[in-house]
């Protein structure tokens, strides 16, 4: 049965260990906007020892590129995009200190091994949901990259978002046990 | 010989960009609505809740509906007997689609392919939209639109397949798309199906089937049939809303069907996600 939990940024491994896939997180605290182009540029500054824009250990990143922000709001609708873009980085990352994912779309293996080796986790947020999950950033500023627009990575404040956990820290699975359960095999 | 001002087209495109971007269509609420009933996974069954109330949310505080609000897309019905005063109707359809994306704080998601630079700053925001023309008789302009996401155009595909591969074949390779797709696409999905034509004719059909309200029956009773035969099929896989697994994965199976040559059998398959934002101006 699945539990809920309320987590506030950073992660520690005690927070993560302890979730098992199908498990509802509201997450609060600062959390990280990074997509493809934003993992390449924090990828190629770790392999050249350089400073990152924000500190990995215990950090959330969520894959997303909102809509542009109303005068007087803090960002637009900010829904998670598809995640295995951000396979072939993500792994590397969780080495370094990252405990959480957000995003919308199954990962592979190397991923889901690198869950289970660096205690991390990777949340599901409900794709196409980005009205709703808009409202949950309190606030959103661009730390690094503003040439990137929507895609640039911002610093962002979350109340309550609502997350689902997809790949825990033992190698479960949620959208492959969600689905052998509910296939009518003929 | 009708004539149309170009800034009335304008306005037109402009207006409902903007709306679409907050407001999904009756056709495709009542399907979610439909599917958070039938939904057999509690899991699922949430997420259809949350996209309920998002979609509540998004209309009535005028907030884009997903923060993808896609490529602009159009198929348009141009009279022989209508001519634009004022500029051409490309012209007219890319300025309305600037203006609306601008205008509805809509998210520019047009870049160039391999550099991946967003072009807003060369060609204009969000441009140039993907126009499909047809020229028929009389003064009518009739104009298709929909606003599509990224996430279900990256699973659609296309194929050519022999022609012994009949029925069966095409219900085999579009079970096959859908599977390999999991819950990438944002499911619960509509599927356009093309079939026949040539290469291209398959996937311009295929999209054009798409446009069409989800829950509406094939005016051809078999194609109907294999319609829902197809969806059948598909909620099999028990992928669920958003890949958590569920009885709902499906909302509708839309098949546009063309003469082909003998020796093919083109499939192309369209994904739509749930956020299904299409609409239908005439002037």
């Amino acid at each position: 049965m699945s539990k809920i939990y309320y987590f506030t940024t950073p992660l520690s491994d005690e927070d993560v260990s302890g979730l098992n896939a199908g498990d509802i997180v509201y997450l609060n605290g600062t959390i990280y906007t990074a997509r493809d182009a934003a993992h390449k540029k924090i990828v190629d500054l770790m392999a050249e020892g350089k400073e990152l824009p924000f500190e990995l250990q215990g950090a959330v990143i969520y894959f997303v590129g909102p809509t542009p922000p109303k005068p007087g709001e803090p960002i637009g609708s900010a829904g998670p995009t598809t995640s295995y873009r951000m396979d072939s980085y993500s792994p590397t990352l969780l080495a370094n200190g990252l405990k959480g994912m957000i995003g919308k779309g199954k990962r592979n293996q190397e991923v889901k091994d690198a869950c289970v080796a660096h205690k991390g986790i990777y949340f599901g947020a409900t794709g196409g949901a980005g009205a709703l999950l808009g409202k949950k950033i309190t606030s959103a500023k661009i730390i690094a990259y503003p040439e990137l627009g929507p895609e640039a990575i911002r610093e962002i404040e979350v109340k309550d978002f609502p997350l689902t956990v997809v790949n825990d820290t033992n190698g479960k699975d949620l959208y492959q046990m969600g689905r052998e359960q509910y296939e009518v095999k003929d | 010989m009708r004539e149309i001002k170009f800034d009335t087209i304008v306005n037109a495109i402009r207006d409902t960009i903007i709306y679409s971007g907050a407001n999904l269509p009756k056709d495709a609420l009542d399907a979610l609505q439909k599917a958070y009933e039938e939904e057999k996974s509690p899991v699922s069954k949430e997420v259809l809740g949350q996209l309920l109330e998002n979609a509540d949310i998004a209309s009535s505080e005028a907030r884009p509906l997903c923060q993808d609000t896609g490529l602009a897309v159009f198929f348009v019905k141009v009279g022989e007997d209508l001519k634009v005063v004022g500029g051409t109707l490309r012209e007219a359809i890319n300025k309305g689609t600037e203006v609306g994306y601008v205008e509805g704080y809509l998210r520019a998601s047009t870049c160039e392919p391999f550099s991946r630079a967003n072009l807003k700053d060369t060609l204009g925001y969000n441009l140039p939209a993907v126009i499909h023309f047809d020229l028929v008789s009389g003064e009518g302009l009739e104009i298709e639109y929909a606003a599509k996401g990224g996430g279900s155009e990256n699973v659609s595909r296309a194929t050519v397949l022999p022609p012994a591969a009949g029925k069966a074949g095409v219900i085999a390779y579009v079970k096959q798309v859908i599977s390999d797709a999991g819950g990438n696409p944002c499911p619960p999905l509509t599927v356009g199906v093309g079939i026949g034509g040539t290469f291209e004719k398959a996937g311009i059909s295929s999209k054009h089937s798409l446009f069409r309200d989800i829950g509406s029956i094939n005016a051809d009773p078999e194609i109907a049939e294999l319609e829902l035969e197809i969806k059948d099929e598909l909620n099999k896989l028990g992928i669920g809303a958003m890949g958590m697994g569920g009885t709902q994965t499906v909302l509708a199976v839309h098949i546009e069907m063309n003469p082909c040559h003998i020796a093919s059998l083109p499939v192309s398959v369209n994904v739509q996600c749930h956020s299904s934002r299409h609409s239908h101006i005439s002037l």
